[in-house]
């Protein structure tokens, strides 16, 4: 596990996605409106549809391809659709930097 | 330690049987169903709603994931079962696990019956029987154009209804001179002809298929009499036959389907079936009821609950063939001994008939209102004698057809035995209801369906549901829930617009808060439709919110399958010069734009534009926003009009220039498209349109409600006016009208439909209230701004279209990119 800067705070609006690049590795960041950051591979298990565009309620993304619903505390996809994505685990420290920890070279290939 | 039940099949017959199963012993077994299809349980019989584009494929599901989940059921589906070994009491699958079990059922359904006629096997020759082949239909009205179903009962009907929605030009084959001709007399057969016919089907009828032409892909279909009709796909819905060969191969007696007793126990001990595998005293069932009231009994049997078994079922059909309601029931042919009552009136499409036989009602026929069947299918399975009194059966009381009084619904469901099926497609009885509303506490259609699922499939018998809880409650215990704007709310449109208006709600949250929102930030279905309403009811104290707006609109161009976008500068009334086209030109070199077309509105695209390059694109296009993307105006498509034509008798061009130049920008429930025909041969093909102006020798004709999309519509004329002013008058009263009335994401074409015109006409009738609403649609459109603009000229703005990348730990990022 390593622990990234992905940015500051401040860069995330509020219930809207941010695209977040590290080589071949895209994610969505998620600022939802309890102030915490959620992080998940930034692709659809559907038909491969950018999470980062999607509309943010609670803690759920909804693809904007064809609208699934997917949990970004667990990456989870609702029913009646199923599947799942990586989640990332994300923290904000104190100057409010958000650091994003990625998995082992091995897992996020 | 619980047995094991293990379940062969995964469909409406099976699940339902698993469903009165669990309910009688919930813990007696370990339950595991084998489903060749890779979908939970769904709805059937309302495919056809799926292939009319009316319903998706979570819409139809019964069982979702969740349900096998929380009752502890093993569901492997898209597997399938291949052996059945009833000495080692086990199945195998294809896949090549085994199951041991105590208890097996078949519920294997049945198979699309094929006509075994030369070049069955081609390319494009179908059935219609599941999801796939849905996908298979919907897929060839993409590419194709000529369609042919062979069969002319429920399921081609269905079939062709569909098809024709998808676009394709359909004709239906049938070998006998009557459509649904099992389930309709003549005269009713005739009547559904004739309305199908209007719809647009053609039908070949008495004609037998001999061969179908083509070679991989299918050409057409020759008919023994030597005739031939082209064809680029052939649905073949002429019936369905048991799904019983594995249950044959495993050693169960099998005829023409798994030959059961009244308990449902076939041959073997241990091994069950239910639903359309099953033939029953001579019968094979394919219609519902039957197999609900099958799993009924298999379920006490298997729970050790006594029943008397079951006797077979007196069939019913009700449905809705393309819009028409049909009912049929009993033995409604006329035979010697029995007499009818007839009832037809053309003017409104009704017919009914009732057959009597010594008395009693042995079978009826009803078209066009339904609203009888309820009444005169109990009246057949009471076998009540209705001597000297017949004409009661359809008039009440006081007899004749004079002073006739419908019976009430009180009669109706006090008639009705408690086991009758109310809900066809879900199969839920009177009783079921009675007990959702006396031990549940239903007091609501929408509670009722929640709980039991009653009318949660085609909705038909949603009148009934009402009645029993109308008649089971008293009319003022009934709470009228009307079903919300989406899952998050019981309201409806006009009550949250009411809402937002009279309470001056001005944000979502705001609206969400007070009207008690079950889910604290809504849905993807309510935030765009509140963030619009409220906008569109306080254009000046809301503040848009962009996080609520779907991808298109919040970053200003159109998202495509691979994450890229699409780009469409504002090039008003299609008029260009050589100067942006150049600029244009220009700018798609640079950012190396992979695909640059025309739009079918008179514009450039620029497709393939990575969402990093849109605001630099934006900046050095130096264009207007074509606002392609949004749920607003997008064209106004214009012919030269008298600029040059010959023919023109008015200025079409800058008709259609003014037009977009007023309205562009405009926040609208749904996209608007716009055309300007000089004159009336019509070019801009303005008649289908959302509004069409069409240019005639001293004045304009403006056409509204048009539509040239899924569903074409012609569009009607809404008034003629003299001077261009007039038009732009006219435009911005239709245009308020409707951003005030509609739902959001309906097309005027839908609300037009909806409202009617005549309201529509009512409410632009006078100045003074067309004056009123070009008021507030001037006070709307003088708000808003570029939104490419906009965002080129703040960093804030343009930052959301940048990705972040790794600020710290330079070896972790250097890391990922290694692999």
């Amino acid at each position: 596990m390593n622990g990234v800067a992905a940015g500051h705070i401040s860069e995330l609006p509020e219930r809207s996605g941010r695209v977040f690049r590290m080589g071949s590795l895209e994610l969505a960041l998620f600022k939802l409106s309890d102030g915490t950051v959620k992080a998940v591979e930034n692709l659809c298990p559907h038909k491969r549809g950018k999470l980062s565009e999607g509309i943010v309620c609670d803690h759920h993304v909804y693809c904007p391809l064809h609208d699934w619903k997917i949990d970004l505390h667990d990456g989870l996809v609702q029913a009646p659709d199923q599947g799942c994505v990586n989640t990332y685990q994300v923290e904000v420290d104190g100057n409010g930097n958000v650091i994003v920890y990625v998995k082992d070279a091995a897992e996020s290939a | 330690m619980k047995k094991k039940l293990v379940m062969i099949g995964n469909g409406m017959a099976g699940v339902s049987f698993v469903e009165q199963l669990l309910k009688l012993s919930p813990n007696r077994y370990d339950i595991s169903i084998i489903g060749a299809e890779p979908h939970p349980n769904y709805n059937r019989i309302m495919l056809s709603s799926v292939l009319a584009g009316d319903a998706s494929m979570n819409d139809i599901v019964l069982n979702d994931w969740d349900w096998y989940r929380d009752n502890g059921i093993t569901l492997l589906a898209g597997h399938e079962a291949v052996g059945v070994d009833a000495e080692r009491r086990t199945v195998s699958t294809k896949t090549g696990e085994t199951l041991a079990y105590d208890e097996l059922v078949f519920a294997t359904g049945s198979l699309p019956f094929m006509l075994p006629i030369p070049g069955a096997d081609k390319e494009g020759v179908i059935a219609f029987r599941d999801i796939k082949d849905c996908e298979t239909m919907m897929e060839a009205a993409k590419h194709y154009r000529k369609a042919i179903v062979i069969g002319g009962g429920l399921l081609g009907l269905e079939a062709a209804r569909g098809l024709l929605n998808l676009g394709m030009e359909v004709g239906v084959v049938h070998n006998g001179p009557c459509l649904m001709n099992r389930q309709l007399d003549e005269t009713a057969s005739r009547m559904l002809q004739a309305e199908l016919e209007g719809q647009g089907m053609k039908f070949l009828l008495a004609k037998q298929s001999a061969s179908i032409t083509g070679e991989a892909r299918v050409t057409g279909l020759t008919f023994k009499d030597g005739t031939h009709e082209e064809a680029d796909l052939i649905v073949m819905a002429i019936g369905i036959r048991p799904n019983a060969q594995l249950a044959s191969a495993g050693g169960v007696l099998v005829n023409d389907g798994i030959v059961v007793n009244d308990y449902m126990e076939t041959s073997i001990p241990n091994v069950y079936a239910v639903g359309e595998c099953v033939e029953h005293r001579g019968v094979a069932y394919g219609l519902v009821a039957p197999l609900y009231e099958q799993g009924a009994v298999l379920a006490k049997r298997l729970a050790g609950v006594e029943s008397d078994g079951y006797h077979g079922s007196v069939l019913s059909t009700k449905l809705k063939v393309s819009g028409v309601n049909v009912f049929s029931a009993g033995r409604y042919t006329d035979e010697p001994g029995t007499k009818a009552l007839r009832v037809q009136d053309e003017l409104d499409g009704i017919y009914k008939k009732v057959v009597f036989e010594n008395g009693r009602v042995v079978g009826a026929v009803l078209f066009g209102d339904t609203s009888d069947s309820s009444k005169l299918f109990s009246a057949i399975r009471s076998g009540k004698d209705y001597t000297g009194k017949e004409k009661e059966v359809l008039f009440g009381p006081s007899g004749g057809a004079g002073g006739k009084e419908p019976a009430g619904d009180a009669d109706l469901v006090a008639a009705m035995s408690g086991d009758e099926i109310v809900c066809g497609c879900n199969g839920v009885t009177k009783d079921t209801l009675l007990e959702a509303i006396a031990e549940k506490g239903c007091v609501s259609v929408p509670e009722l369906k929640a709980c039991t699922k009653a009318s949660a499939g085609c909705g038909g018998c949603k009148p009934l549901v009402e009645a029993i809880l109308t008649t089971t409650l008293g009319a003022d215990q009934v709470a009228a829930v009307k079903e919300g704007i989406c899952g998050c709310t019981t309201l409806s449109r006009d009550e949250v617009v009411g809402a937002i208006q009279q309470m001056r709600l001005t944000t979502t949250k705001e609206v969400m808060h007070v009207l008690e929102w079950k889910h604290p930030e809504g849905c993807s279905k309510c935030r765009p439709a509140l963030n619009y309403y409220l906008g569109m009811a306080f254009p000046e104290e809301h503040e848009d919110e962009q996080e609520s707006r779907f991808v298109n609109e919040r970053n200003h161009a159109n998202i495509q399958k691979d994450g890229t976008y699409s780009v469409v500068p504002r090039i008003y009334g299609g008029v260009t010069t050589p100067e942006d086209l150049k600029r244009i030109a220009i700018v798609a070199e640079k950012y190396q734009v992979p695909l640059v077309k025309f739009t079918g509105g008179q514009r450039i695209d620029l497709l393939g534009v990575k969402k990093e390059d849109l605001p630099g694109m934006w900046k050095d296009l130096d264009m207007p926003s074509g606002y392609a993307y949004g749920k607003s105006l997008r064209t106004v498509k214009t012919c030269v009009g008298n600029t040059f034509c010959r023919f023109g008798t008015q200025d079409a061009i800058k008709m259609g220039v003014d037009l977009e130049k007023k309205f562009e920008r405009l926040n609208t429930p749904h996209k608007v498209k716009l055309a300007v025909s000089g004159c009336p041969r019509n070019c801009a093909e303005a008649t289908i349109k959302d509004l069409g102006v069409v240019a005639i020798d001293g004045g304009w004709e403006l056409y509204v409600g048009g539509n040239g999309g899924t569903r074409v519509r012609a569009a009607e004329l809404l008034t003629k006016v003299k001077t261009e002013e007039e038009v732009l008058l006219w435009t911005g009263a239709y245009l308020q009208y409707y951003r005030e009335t509609a739902n959001y994401m309906e097309r005027t074409s839908e609300w037009s439909v909806r409202v009617g015109l005549d309201t529509i006409k009512k409410a632009l009738e006078k100045q003074e209230d067309r004056d009123a609403l070009n008021a507030r649609i001037d006070q709307t459109l003088k708000l808003t701004k570029d939104p490419w603009k906009q965002i080129i000229e703040s960093d804030e703005l343009r930052s959301a279209f940048e990705a972040l990348t790794a600020t710290g730990s330079s070896e972790a990022a250097a890391q990922a990119d290694v692999k």
